[in-house]
């Protein structure tokens, strides 16, 4: 009886999964389609892609769009450059202190603590567009502005990965450890910096990918604070690509887009794995 | 008399580590915030200036930006783009949640479509934005190509000009950047959920659909409410898509609030006053729609769990025994 009913269970599954598969393998185009064209056009010349701007066959052309792209203003290795001190310093600042703010609630007990974390909570809700008047006329008033100081020091005060490294923290951290590391005579800047901070690995592992992202992506206050075109980061080189200089030359356009998604195309593809596990992470905690 | 002496020792450590992230926040966050709101009543403009006073009709910059037609435009923009790109958005993450969580139909390859529709998010959104650019491209471009082998379109059409389809191509981009987080957010979530009341249902006869509806999107509540905030507060904010996808063209039809704001202080205007001043509203509108978002998700919770608690007492004293 019982098989019977599983037998025609499955077979009335046969629809559904049809169903199923098919928008699953048109979202999966509608997703890698934009990336397709991106890079096979980054390949073809210009007058090829004025005849018909969609192929799947790759072309020739690739040094000939890399020579003309890299003749002009646009310059991948500087704004890659550029990105990534601004990326690694941030992201190691927000690592660093998120998990000793994250400490200093989670190990001690301070009057204001409490009070600590309310605040933390309340400023995950302002936006940096928000604040950003005051943020321009206070780097602009002390002469910072083409300086990556303003960039990267912010990312001393990141809450939501505070919020995070405390949420991993209370299960993972016994207090026992650090009683037995003071009767051993450590002092509590040496318990954090050698015994909490591996302990925390897997969870700093997490949070760094999300810092670096975040970092790497973002385009507003760099496009706000810098103006020397040596010092763009990488988002703004490639808002270059959308002025006049390159009008008609879109074998480069192509280039020079696939060139800034390429890093983080092979970062992704090494580890998704983790960046889903982390996406899944925030959203349950946060 | 140990005891106490301890805690009080320890105390100060909880202090000291957390100065870092409060010097960071105090000269990052706060101070550049109340600098906001105090330039906003000010009369602080030109380029380079950093000279202001307070003007003698404090309210003027902000009255300006609720005259200004362009203001209240943006705003509009805001809503109806983030509104276009959250709900398609939000059903698509639920209906691919129902089906890869889904405990009667196992489905293959779940593992690399999560990947991939996971994938645009990840990519930076000012790349993205002029890869649709280009690919919305006119007089030549790939979709217009595209349309036209199909037989959709019958001669080229530039989309980039229209404002509606502007408007639904910079939702549709937001879309597409974020449903796979949505999921994956979701499916979490899902997974969060006790097994032991699927197995209940799945006993009861429950089909797939009804399990959706009485079991999962109940237990959601929270995730739901968290992707919901996230997503506005983000929405609202959005300026690297419009600002260089079409810069808030054709028309004005593109313009966020975000990008009024830049625009009136960096884009040969100038005006940082007014534009701290049109600051102060986007805040106060994430705040109030915040807080609104809370109140109604809590309440509705609590209102349930009195109910429940009501109908567990009520079966206790009709069935005469302790449940």
């Amino acid at each position: 009886m019982y098989y019977i009913k599983e037998k025609s269970r499955s077979k009335a599954q046969i629809p559904f999964k049809i169903l199923a598969y098919t928008v699953c393998i048109i979202l999966t185009v509608l997703c890698i389609f934009p990336f397709v064209v991106m890079i096979i056009n980054s390949t073809r010349s210009t007058p090829q892609i004025q005849q018909h701007a969609i192929s799947l066959i790759p072309s020739k052309y690739f040094m000939d769009n890399l020579e003309i792209l890299t003749s002009k203003t646009f310059d991948p290795l500087v704004g890659f450059g550029n990105s990534l001190i601004i990326s690694i310093f941030s992201t190691a600042c927000t690592i660093y202190f998120s998990t000793m703010t994250a400490f200093a609630i989670v190990a001690y007990d301070w009057k204001l603590k409490n009070a600590f974390f309310t605040l933390i909570m309340c400023v995950l809700m302002i936006p940096t567009q928000v604040t950003c008047i005051g943020f321009y006329q206070f780097i602009y008033k002390i002469g910072m502005t083409n300086s990556y100081l303003p960039l990267i020091l912010p990312a001393i005060a990141a809450p939501s990965t505070v919020f995070f490294m405390r949420q991993y923290m209370v299960p993972t951290l016994p207090m026992e450890i650090l009683q037995s590391a003071r009767i051993d005579g450590a002092g509590e800047f040496r318990i954090f910096n050698q015994i909490v901070l591996p302990m925390m690995k897997p969870a700093m592992a997490t949070q760094a990918i999300f810092a670096f992202v975040t970092s790497w992506n973002s385009y507003f206050l760099p496009s706000i604070l810098i103006t020397r075109s040596e010092k763009y980061t990488l988002p703004m080189m490639v808002s270059l690509l959308k002025g006049d200089i390159y009008k008609t030359e879109y074998g480069s356009i192509y280039l020079g887009l696939f060139l800034t998604v390429l890093p983080l195309l092979v970062m992704y593809f090494i580890l998704s794995k983790y960046i889903i596990a982390g996406v899944a992470l925030g959203g349950v905690k946060g | 008399m140990a005891k106490p002496y301890k805690t009080i020792s320890y105390a100060k450590y909880g202090y000291l580590f957390s100065i870092p992230f409060i010097v960071a926040f105090l000269i990052f966050s706060l101070y550049p915030t109340i600098y906001t709101i105090v330039l906003g009543f000010t009369d602080c403009r030109g380029l380079g200036n950093t000279e202001w006073k307070i003007l003698d009709d404090p309210f003027l910059n902000f009255k300006e930006v609720l005259d200004n037609p362009s203001f209240i435009n943006s705003l509009k923009n805001t809503g109806l783009i983030w509104l276009l790109n959250f709900f398609p958005q939000l059903a698509l993450a639920l209906i691919l949640t129902a089906w890869f969580t889904s405990h009667s139909v196992k489905l293959k390859g779940v593992g690399f479509f999560k990947v991939i529709f996971y994938m645009p998010n990840i990519i930076t959104a000012s790349t993205v934005a002029i890869l649709f650019l280009t690919l919305f491209g006119y007089p030549k471009g790939p979709i217009n190509d595209l349309l036209i082998d199909v037989g959709i379109l019958d001669e080229v059409y530039e989309f980039t000009n229209n404002k509606i389809a502007a408007k639904l191509i910079v939702a549709f981009i937001q879309f597409w950047q974020w449903y796979g987080n949505t999921m994956i957010v979701l499916i979490a979530g899902v997974l969060g959920i006790s097994p032991d009341i699927y197995e209940a249902a799945q006993i009861d006869g429950a089909n797939g659909i009804q399990t959706f509806f009485r079991i999962t999107l109940p237990n959601l509540k929270t995730i739901l409410l968290y992707t919901l905030i996230t997503s506005l507060v983000g929405g609202l904010n959005m300026f690297d898509i419009p600002k260089l996808f079409l810069d808030g063209k054709p028309d004005g039809a593109t313009e966020t609030v975000s990008l009024f704001i830049y625009n009136q202080a960096f884009s040969g205007r100038y005006m940082y006053n007014r534009a701290a001043a049109a600051s102060m509203f986007l805040f106060a509108i994430i705040g109030i729609c915040t807080a609104i978002l809370f109140y109604i998700m809590r309440d509705k919770d609590e209102i349930a769990e009195k109910r429940e608690r009501r109908l567990q007492e009520k079966a206790r004293r009709l069935s005469g025994k302790e449940i």
